[in-house]
């Protein structure tokens, strides 16, 4: 038997795949934001779409956030699919209002009466040096919220195959994709198709510690296990892949064989999604525990401009490996 | 301003029950806040009635409603039942929201009522999306969405105007101008006082209608819908109109006077109407009388319909955050 096709991808590739095919699958699919069209996305993720596709289904709006992501969310209402691009998770702040508000409660405030299968995709993340109002993480803040699905794509795979998954939901799903991934290369099967969204991903088996990570910083949590290894640590990588809701079940089962966790998360430390995580082990795997969890967060400055400031406010596979041994050394 | 033609006599006699049952409905649900049946924010629309009356009968059963925290009256007059609506002021599952809504938040799929927004301007921009869905589908309808004079000054309105009128959307922007936000005058947070004046710089038609004279906003609105369904794109109207009430039941109404509010309530919409019929000698005594006792029943069964309604178990609390229904 002949292996399955394989192509070479980038992330933006990937996504741009996805969308491509969502357009061509189901006719009430659009996609609106900030420079979609001729510009062909701020990130490049829907270049050439508008030649394809043409301007009413690759639709250039004006800097007015809160309206066209209303816009999508009544949109989605009244019986479209609509994917919306917010340029980066910075400018959604301008859009919270129809986030949280309309969004995340009609469903609920109308006894269940509509459905709001809307697709609203951010770039976020810091580690480009473009300063403190281009560099946010608030994943957090947006998984605080019932009503919302938080999707945030790490992989080839997962960038291919989770807005299929989305636009296939009933409700408003919220999909992060960190500014760092889209050049990140793989190969790709070639039929590679919608995945699904209700799980966590463990990336790499292990042992000792279980190393908790999402979106940007699962790479640097599987560099981390690369180097721990070479000294005996076996670490777990679990990808948490969906945000909310939370896939605690296999994050308590990792945990409760490795008796360690650290959890490596882009967001500030108060408050933040790794608080979460920590506190459901805490409630769920307190007694497997050999240490206490760490958390591996950006430190709670707005993300400076200069190279070295930046990167030291960042999680790292180095502080993550620090933070290992720490907890090895002590908790034996 | 030129008087409006009055209407035949059955169209007329139908306008002011329309007004006078969002007038009594209203008038009961003071009393029954009072006897603490309906509890948290709860805003009157007594004295804006001609603004919901008029509008509602220029637009058609498939046409789109979005309202504001204001609307019994726009929901009352699209047709959802006095009953569902008493019955979510009860908080009870037989409520057009089951109860997970309230006074704020009433909706029904059935007649496209979208809500009950309470975020200021909030509706606007689930307007424009509900307008361009229809657009899309090639479907010939319009969405009416309705807001008051304090979203004139939030940045979702003129993002949506902005959009609407950039993308042709068929949205009605149906401005009811009471002249207050909350409790601040017009004059005091606005720089440009004649919002048609500021609407029609997004390159829609705008302009402003007597909000208390129902003949006058059907007639108006009645245009606008048509420019809208046939030519796709949005239109605006300024209803101005007062609010005899104060602005919730937590409201002491201080900041204006009282000689204003009786000056208004000397132009009151049910009156007003009721006297133009009564001169044209279409409306007597006993018409009166008849649709008085007809709505002074309609309400009646609405509240033994909510009094005999059903509170949803708590175990269901975590129901509808997601969609529950088939699959779309």
């Amino acid at each position: 038997m002949s292996a399955p096709a394989k192509v070479q991808s980038s992330y933006r590739e990937a996504i741009r795949e996805s969308i491509r095919e969502a357009l061509l699958a189901d006719e009430r699919v659009f996609l609106m934001g900030e420079d979609v069209g001729a510009y062909g996305g701020c990130f490049g993720v829907s270049k050439g779409l508008l030649d394809e596709f043409g301007p009413e289904r690759i639709c250039d709006t004006p800097l007015s956030e809160s309206a066209f992501v209303g816009a999508g969310i009544g949109a989605a209402i009244g019986g479209m699919r609509p994917i919306v691009e917010v340029m980066t998770v910075n400018f959604c702040l301008l859009a919270l209002d129809q986030i949280m508000n309309n969004a995340a409660t009609i469903t609920h405030m109308s006894g269940g009466q509509f459905p709001i299968p809307v697709v609203i995709r951010m770039t976020t993340g810091a580690g480009r040096q473009v300063a403190a109002q281009h560099s946010h993480s608030l994943e957090g803040w947006l998984a605080h919220i019932p009503g919302l699905k938080l999707l945030f794509p790490a992989t080839l795979a997962d960038a291919r195959g989770m807005l299929p998954a989305a636009l296939a939901d009933p409700n408003p799903v919220l999909i992060f994709e960190h500014a760092s991934l889209y050049n990140m290369e793989e190969e790709l099967a070639a039929d590679a198709g919608a995945v699904e969204i209700q799980r966590a991903a463990i990336r790499r088996a292990g042992t000792d510690v279980s190393l908790v990570a999402y979106g940007g910083t699962l790479g640097k949590a599987i560099e981390a296990a690369d180097e721990l290894a070479e000294s005996g640590i076996e670490a777990e990588v679990i990808d948490l892949r969906v945000l909310r809701p939370l896939d605690d079940a296999t994050v308590i089962e990792s945990v409760s064989r490795t008796r360690r966790a650290v959890i490596v998360d882009e967001g500030w430390r108060s408050g933040s999604l790794a608080a979460e995580v920590s506190a459901r082990i805490m409630e769920q795997a307190f007694y497997e525990l050999d240490a206490p969890v760490e958390r591996v967060c950006s430190a709670e400055v707005p993300i400076p401009y200069a190279a070295q400031l930046e990167q030291a406010a960042l999680p790292q596979a180095s502080t993550v490996v620090a933070a290992v041994r720490r907890m090895v050394g002590a908790g034996g | 301003m030129s008087v409006a033609p009055l209407p035949e006599r059955e169209h007329g006699l139908h306008l002011l029950r329309q007004m006078l049952l969002v007038r009594r409905f209203e008038e009961k649900c003071v009393e029954l806040y009072s006897a603490a049946k309906i509890r948290g924010f709860m805003h009157l629309y007594i004295g804006e009635e001609a603004v919901a009356a008029g509008v509602m009968e220029a637009i058609e059963p498939e046409d789109a409603v979005v309202a504001t925290y204001r609307e019994h009256g726009h929901a009352l007059v699209r047709g959802i039942s006095a009953g569902a609506i008493m019955a979510e002021m009860y908080g009870k599952v037989e409520g057009c929201s089951r109860g997970r809504g309230g006074s704020m938040h009433l909706f029904d799929a059935a007649t496209r009522f979208y809500g009950g927004n309470a975020i200021v301007g909030g509706g606007l921009p689930l307007a424009l999306g509900l307008a361009l869905a229809d657009k899309r589908a090639g479907r010939e309808r319009v969405t009416a969405c309705f807001f008051g004079d304090g979203a004139v000054a939030e940045g979702e309105f003129h993002e949506s105007m902005n959009l609407a009128a950039l993308w042709g959307l068929p949205v009605l922007f149906l401005c009811e101008n009471n002249l207050y936000a909350m409790g601040t005058a017009i004059g005091r947070y606005e720089s440009e006082t004649d919002l048609a004046l500021k609407a029609a710089s997004y390159e829609m038609p705008a302009w402003a209608v007597d909000g208390m004279d129902v003949i006058a906003v059907e007639a108006a609105a009645r245009k606008a819908a048509a420019e809208a369904r046939l030519g796709g794109t949005p239109c605006f109207l300024e209803l101005r109109t007062y609010r005899f009430r104060a602005h919730s039941m937590y409201d002491p109404d201080l900041y204006r006077p009282k000689e204003e509010i009786e000056r208004w309530k000397q132009h009151d919409p049910i009156a007003a109407l009721s006297e133009r019929l009564e001169a044209a000698g279409l409306l007597s005594a006993e018409d009166s009388a008849e649709i008085e006792r007809a709505v002074a029943e309609e309400i009646e069964a609405a509240i033994a319909f909510a009094e005999a309604g059903t509170l949803e178990p708590v175990e269901d609390l975590k129901r509808f955050v997601y969609w529950e229904g088939a699959e779309i």
